[in-house]
């Protein structure tokens, strides 16, 4: 947007809050091709060394009595799983790994998105509508292979009048299908908008006598974004639980 | 919009010549190729790390864990129930030795009586025995002492004849006294 950019007259402010988003190559400057090296694979790259430190390194002492790095890795594997088995039941269990992969990718992805520099992949729609279509494609395809054409009872509300049914039929049906976008877009949209909120105030602190408000409002806004990684991570993860304990059971 | 200048730097239509987004770099198409598959393989790499390594190695600590929890209570239970035997034991110990102490007791009781009973009865029969025979020297004495009087008052009344200067054969004497004695 061109009101972005810094030439404007007032006051030399300089505003790209959108530039740390830029996908480049992290060799030379060519073109971003489909298997180009780019700040994306360094930062995905870095979240599995992340993952593999957590949960490999963390835990290869195997003590009955758990270390530190252990006791996290444990407590992480503990959430997960009572996740799972709260919200889809024993049978979701099977699942589990799956859920792991996402939680764990996706709470590592925006964590080390809060640091300086960093790269956030999770901010991009293209990584968070994978993550989201992935879901929505196993919980479909899984609906109707545990239950075939019983899958279609999900949106066939037998509790409410006959009349109704139809009418809520086509509702539910829209929203299984909005299911993924929403998924997708608000993990994305809350990471972006936190990180280019800090962008915009760190371009205020170009002005010498807002520039403590601003370290303040970066300050606060960095203690969001921490929330804002977890939670997002933790929601989007159970919402996963939601969608594949419908495809398991999916009669209300 | 800003115009889209494919300047010499600019390696994409997302990015102007300066190096700053154009847009969203979120809705640039260009990058979206190269941002799944690098997601793909890393999704891929964590999820055989998770599911080969990680996550089953946590499931055996963790059923480790439990295991051991398990029968740590299991051994505690275990030793208290022991516990629990022992003092049973002990207090049955006690009250058997109790019981046969009471039993010994008795017996030693009884016996002393039996004893007793036996030792009386001996001395009784003794005793008996004893008066019995007392009682018959008594008799003798006192025959013998009658007889003693009478052969004594005959001399003294043969004495008191000669001293009275009477005499007296010691018939006559003998009869004079048996008839006194008679009475």
């Amino acid at each position: 947007m061109a009101t972005e950019s810094a030439e404007t007259a007032d006051g030399g402010l300089v505003f790209h809050p959108m530039d740390q988003f830029i996908v480049k190559p992290l060799f030379g400057h060519g073109e971003v091709g489909m298997f180009t090296i780019t700040n994306v694979t360094l930062w995905l790259f870095l979240a599995i060394v992340a993952v593999v430190l957590m949960m490999v390194v963390g835990t290869s002492k195997r003590a009955i009595v758990p270390s530190r790095s252990q006791s996290v890795a444990e407590l992480a594997y503990g959430f997960v799983y009572k996740m799972v088995e709260d919200v889809t039941g024993k049978d979701g269990l099977k699942y589990f790994p799956y859920i792991m992969t996402l939680f764990m990718f996706i709470v590592f992805a925006n964590f080390l998105g809060l640091i300086p520099m960093s790269f956030t992949t999770t901010s991009h729609f293209a990584v968070t509508v994978v993550l989201a279509l992935s879901v929505f494609l196993t919980v479909t395809v899984l609906g109707f292979v545990k239950n075939g054409a019983g899958f279609l009872s999900l949106f066939w509300v037998s509790s409410a009048p006959l009349a109704l049914r139809p009418v809520l039929a086509l509702i539910e049906l829209i929203s299984y299908f909005v299911r993924p976008v929403s998924h997708s877009i608000r993990l994305a949209g809350n990471v972006m908008a936190g990180h280019a909120v800090i962008k915009v105030f760190a371009g205020f602190a170009a002005i010498a006598a807002i520039s403590p408000l601003s370290v303040v409002a970066i300050t606060a806004m960095y203690g969001l974004e921490i929330l804002v990684s977890f939670i997002q991570a933790y929601v989007f993860t159970i919402l996963t639980c939601v969608y594949l304990k419908d495809a398991l059971h999916p009669h209300h | 919009m800003a115009t889209e200048t494919h300047g010499a730097e600019a390696a994409s239509t997302c990015v102007d010549a300066g190096g700053s987004a154009v847009g969203m770099p979120q809705l640039c198409g260009d990058w979206i190729g190269n941002q799944v598959f690098w997601l793909v393989i890393t999704l891929v790499v964590i999820y055989f790390v998770l599911a080969r390594i990680a996550l089953p190695r946590i499931a055996a600590v963790l059923a480790e864990r439990q295991g051991t929890i398990t029968n740590d209570i299991a051994a505690a239970e275990d030793l208290k129930r022991k516990a629990e035997e022992a003092e049973a034991a002990y207090d049955k110990a006690l009250a058997d030795a109790r019981a046969e102490a009471q039993t010994i007791a008795q017996k030693a009781r009884d016996d002393i009586k039996a004893d007793l009973d036996v030792a009386m009865e001996k001395a009784d029969a003794e005793i008996a025995a004893k008066a019995a025979e007392s009682e018959k020297a008594i008799a003798e004495i006192r025959d013998s002492a009658l007889a003693n009087v009478e052969v004594v008052a005959k001399d003294t009344a043969g004495a008191i004849v000669a001293a009275l200067g009477a005499s007296a054969d010691d018939a006559k004497i003998a009869a004079a006294v048996d008839a006194q004695l008679k009475g």
